[in-house]
């Protein structure tokens, strides 16, 4: 019956790329799901470009590079959407990106440039826990308490390696000294974020390394505002999430009107209440109600591209160090 | 005895065994052929190395130690419910890791059912995460693998020795001595191989419950290989690590490989004389409901924060559920083509160590590295999502192997031991002898295999993440995808229905093999 | 007939070494002391056990090198006759085509084979349903059934009581009678040999001796038949 299925939809594809052209964009696993901001971006370029827009999901940001890198100019993505600052440098030492033409007045707290990458949305990396408990106001005070934690391993976590730049680009030279700091207050270190949060709502540990944005989500979803962030003074790491045009494209002109559509308002005013993210370019509409009460930290941080790429090892060695006395 | 008098020929046997071998073999010599120039194997890596060696030897130690027991009683003790306790044990071993971690730490985390218990008159929380942590999450995995193992011992002991031994006068300690400790001197190694191939390749239970990157396994390495520095070559050099470590561990189970395997005959105590001493009683029930309350708890755990979440779960649930059951069916019946010509062919004796060792692959390789070799191989062919429901269902076919392998060669064995002259003498075929003996005299126990076959394939995300589209997501990978989403309530409720099918793929199965089963 | 060539079967650690042949017809009790490899004699016969050297033939074919089933041979083993999942019709079946295909004249054929040794109306009963003569009765029914020139028996009613057994073995008599078969069979009774073999093979010490006559042999045993039978 599968087989059915797939032969027809296959069918069906072939005769429709007779008529109508087709995007396809390689994204991360929640973007695609039905919850998540895929289905209604799909809808709303749909009925602007003439096109059929194909959102193929795989896996992770970082699986989503590697699966490029093994698909290499052959692949049939357009478009990549959902690499972080992370992974853009890793993405154009693989050359297989091609510059893009997108203007727009981005909301970002820090400014951006890059002749690859097109931002579509932000957050800041943030310790999450319950409103009615006193909030650490910093990586030493967290050392300090005798506050749980649970984070998330930056060898296998989107969350956890920005935790690990958050650190390195608070403390610098002094990073090691806050990590052996946290060692005591750190209960487990999971593969990825779902089993981290997951551990934290089940009461495992007093905080969890997420989002500025997650008790957002309760607030909206669930109309549980018992959760809030805790606010940091050195200041908290940004995410800035991009999508880029491949170069082998056969379709470059979509492409460029779908990085151009998705900092319009169409697109971004999706991703706050699916994505859980800021969106890099404010609706005209705002912010849907509950993101007000959300923390705004004093100070953004965030290496550039090349920055991240260079200290990501070194970074890593001083943690595995630190944790693995 | 030769070759012609046996009525089946081992060429379909070991047909199988060389395809499973050169799939995984193939995939793994793609990755380091697609390998670019890497960094090689560093201090972490060997770091890495020591770590996995060092749990998954512990994890072994405990859980055959503790499997002991819990056997003994299992094999000397009729209570109603016995059966279904046997089959319930086994639910930990067709979990989804991040499932059974949740399950395991509701219970005995820091803010678990006996933390809360131990805070109620005062004392300290348990302190879960470290090494024990991760030997106590895998003696939750495979206790009840290891007590199967050794409760086939027990159960092959032929029942005239305890007879014997009952008419001698002799006591428990003589009866250990006599039996017991010689049974268990052949059938403890392979048990302790088996466990420590498993926990060879663990990595997100080891990361989670080690509470650190103490804990960092050789799969870890692996996954960091591929995602983080995106080198194949050290991927593919850490699978060969991982492979050539799980041979040497299964070449010494295979020497000191027990008469059977955990197949046959589970529901047959052996009738004893000797063990009915109070002492002996309250030790044997003690050992069960110690097993059982172990088991059962992170699984009632698991029931009861899924219950709320059932009736909020979203379509695509259950079209996940169907992909996996869908996935779980193919598997099975791709398992029980490559596995029965592959049991009847050790059976035979016929190029047996070969054909297990590539049986035993499946143990050995990284799900991770399978899935990039494999996508490597088809990419250029084919398009891998087309292809994604049958490459998972394979995958976790060659996965599940290992397991079923254990349970139908020691059938196969007694089968064609048996009957293997009368067919020859009959001038039964291959064929004939196959579908008129070989396949009815081993319908429990692949009945059985396909029962574990079909359950470990709908708990497992295996491949499936690299060659997944959105519409043909698994229950597995759309639990992660809800809790992905912060729903985790829905991300409960669908893991209880997945812990539901599995269990109940199993029993209708393992139930199907026995249905008026004669003899 | 059948003739052994110089035969040496290996088993082990020991040889039995054989050069002789029996007619056609002939029935044959093969006894001696246990241990001394009348079953290894056998079971080389039926082709379980390759030679280590000469040959066997049967009616001048050289049957050496041919699979078990495909020898003139109908064999009975110690236990493990029948199929236990299997009926009474079908076990006998086999006898006639190993894949059970059969069409209606040949399952009149089993039912007549059934009849014939006293098993009408159990057609459909599993093995373990029967009594242990009715047992033997369903292996009989097959052996007739394999309709082979030579049949072996390797003590399968040893485990029946003394007048039972009496009874099998007299119907192994008539239906070798009746089919004309050469039957071979491995004894520890002397008066069973006596009974129903007029010939006898003595293996002993590593050699299976030419067939003589059973009354003759028993009568005045060579020492190590002496030995074995006792006081006699």
């Amino acid at each position: 019956m599968k087989y059915l299925t797939f032969a027809a939809g296959l069918l069906s594809a072939t005769t429709a790329l007779a008529e109508v052209p087709t995007l396809t964009v390689y994204t991360y696993d929640s973007f695609t799901a039905e919850w998540g901001p895929g289905p209604q971006v799909e809808k709303a370029f749909e009925e602007v470009c003439g096109c059929y827009l194909k959102l193929v999901a795989a896996g992770d940001g970082a699986a989503l590079l590697a699966r490029l890198k093994l698909e290499g100019a052959r692949t049939e993505a357009d478009i990549v959407l959902g690499l972080d600052t992370n992974l853009v440098q890793a993405a154009r030492d693989s050359g297989l990106f091609a510059p893009h033409a997108v203007t727009a007045e981005y909301d970002l707290p820090i400014e951006w440039s890059d002749a690859n990458f097109v931002p579509y949305d932000w957050g800041y990396f943030a310790f999450v826990q319950s409103r009615d408990l006193a909030a650490p106001t910093s990586f030493r005070a967290l050392a300090d308490s005798d506050l749980k934690i649970v984070i998330q391993d930056p060898r296998s976590s989107t969350p956890g390696l920005g935790l690990l730049m958050w650190v390195k680009a608070a403390y610098g030279d002094e990073a090691p000294a806050i990590w052996e700091g946290l060692a005591d207050n750190i209960v487990t270190v999971t593969k990825g974020w779902s089993e981290a949060y997951g551990l934290f709502l089940d009461g495992e540990a007093d905080l969890v390394l997420s989002y500025t944005t997650s008790p957002a989500y309760h607030l909206i979803a669930e109309e549980d505002d018992s959760k809030t962030a805790a606010p940091f003074d050195e200041g908290h790491y940004m995410q800035v999430e991009v999508a880029g045009k491949l170069a082998a494209t056969d379709q470059p002109e979509l492409a460029d009107q779908f990085l151009q559509f998705m900092v319009t308002d169409a697109f971004q005013s999706v991703l706050p209440t699916t994505n859980w993210m800021y969106p890099a370019v404010t609706p005209e509409a705002g912010l849907p109600a509950g993101f007000e009460t959300l923390i705004q930290p004093a100070k953004a941080l965030l290496f550039s591209p090349e920055e991240a790429a260079e200290l990501r090892d070194p970074a890593l060695t001083e943690w595995l160090t630190a944790l693995s006395r | 005895m030769a070759d012609r008098a046996q009525p089946v020929s081992g060429a379909a046997g070991v047909g199988a065994a060389a395809f499973v071998a050169a799939l995984i073999l193939g995939t793994l010599a793609a990755v380091a052929l697609r390998a670019e120039p890497g960094k090689g194997l560093g201090p972490a890596d060997w770091q890495a190395l020591r770590f996995t060696l060092m749990q998954a030897a512990l994890s072994a130690v405990f859980s055959v130690a503790l499997a002991v027991p819990v056997a003994r009683a299992l094999a000397r003790r009729r209570f109603p419910g016995r059966a279904a306790l046997i089959t319930l044990l086994g639910a930990p071993f067709i979990l989804p890791v991040i499932v059974a971690v949740l399950g395991l730490l509701a219970v005995f985390g820091r803010a678990g059912w006996v933390s809360q218990a131990l805070g109620a008159v005062g004392l300290e929380p348990l302190r879960i995460y470290g090494l024990h942590g991760v030997v106590l999450a895998h003696v939750f995995f495979n206790l009840p693998l290891a007590t199967r193992l050794i409760l086939q011992g027990w159960q092959e002991i032929p029942a005239e020795r305890f007879r014997l031994a009952a008419q001698l006068g002799a006591g428990p300690g003589a009866i250990w001595r006599l039996l017991e400790r010689p049974m268990l001197a052949r059938v403890a190694p392979g048990a302790l191989a088996v466990v420590f191939a498993i926990c060879l390749s663990s990595f997100a239970v080891a990361l989670t419950l080690g509470g650190g990157p103490r804990a960092t396994t050789v799969e870890l390495a692996i996954y960091q290989a591929f995602h983080f520095d995106f080198d194949l070559g050290r991927a593919a050099l850490l699978s060969c690590i991982q492979i050539a470590l799980t041979v040497i561990a299964a070449s010494l189970a295979l020497r000191a490989r027990p008469g059977g395997g955990f197949g046959a005959g589970l529901d047959r105590p052996v009738q004893r004389w000797d063990a009915n001493t109070t002492g002996l009683r309250l030790l044997d029930t003690g050992a069960i409901a110690l097993a059982a309350l172990f088991l059962l708890l992170p699984l009632a755990a698991i029931a009861l924060s899924g219950l709320p979440g059932l009736p909020q779960l979203p379509l695509s649930v259950f079209r996940a559920a169907a992909t996996s059951v869908l996935i779980a069916l193919g598997s099975t019946a791709i398992l029980l083509l490559l596995a029965v010509p592959m049991a009847a062919t050790v059976a035979l004796a016929r190029h047996a160590l070969w054909v297990e060792l590539a049986g035993l692959l499946g143990l050995a390789v990284s799900p991770l590295v399978i899935g990039i070799g494999l996508f490597v191989v088809i990419y250029p062919l084919a398009d891998p999502f087309a292809l994604a429901l049958p490459v998972t269902a394979l995958v976790n076919a060659v996965m599940a192997l290992p397991f079923a392998l254990r349970i139908l060669v020691p059938r196969a064995q007694a089968v064609i031991g048996d009957y293997g002259r009368l067919g020859a003498s009959l001038n039964m075929g291959g064929g004939p002898f196959l579908r008129l003996v070989l396949l009815p005299r081993m319908r429990a126990q692949i009945g059985f295999a396909a029962g574990l076959g079909a359950a470990l394939s709908m708990g497992d995300l295996g491949v499936i993440a690299l060659f997944a589209d959105t519409e043909v997501a698994t229950l597995p990978l759309q639990i992660y995808r809800l809790m992905g989403a912060y729903r985790m309530e829905a991300a409960a409720g669908a893991a209880l229905l997945l812990l539901v099918l599995s269990m109940l793929a199993f029993w209708i199965f393992d139930r199907g093999g026995r249905w008026h089963a004669e003899a | 007939m059948l003739r052994l060539e110089d035969a040496v079967i290996r088993n082990g650690e020991f040889t039995v070494r054989a050069d002789w042949a029996v007619d056609g017809g002939a029935r044959v009790a093969v006894i001696g002391p246990s241990g001394a490899g009348k079953t290894t004699l056998i079971e080389a016969i039926a082709g379980f056990r390759p030679l280590e050297r000469g040959r066997i033939l049967w009616d001048g074919r050289d049957i050496t090198g041919d699979a078990p089933g495909k020898r003139p041979v109908a064999m009975l083993f110690q236990d493990g006759n029948l199929f236990p999942h299997l009926t009474v019709a079908e076990n006998a079946g086999l006898g006639l085509r190993p894949d059970l295909r059969l069409n209606a004249e040949q399952k009149a054929r089993v039912r007549a084979a059934l009849t014939r040794v006293g098993l009408a109306g159990l057609e459909d009963r599993k093995p373990g349903a029967l009594s242990g003569g009715q047992q033997s009765r369903a292996a009989l029914a097959r052996v007739l059934l394999q309709d082979r020139p030579l049949l072996l028996l390797d003590e399968p009613f040893a485990a029946l009581g003394p007048a039972l057994k009496v009874e099998m073995l007299d119907l192994v008599a008539a239906l070798a009678e009746e089919t004309g078969a050469t039957l071979l069979m491995i004894s520890h009774d002397p008066d069973d040999a006596r009974r129903i073999a007029d010939q006898a093979i003595l293996v002993a010490v590593g050699t299976a001796h030419p067939p003589q006559p059973t009354a003759a042999l028993l009568d005045n045993p060579p020492p190590a038949l002496r030995d074995y039978l006792g006081e006699t």
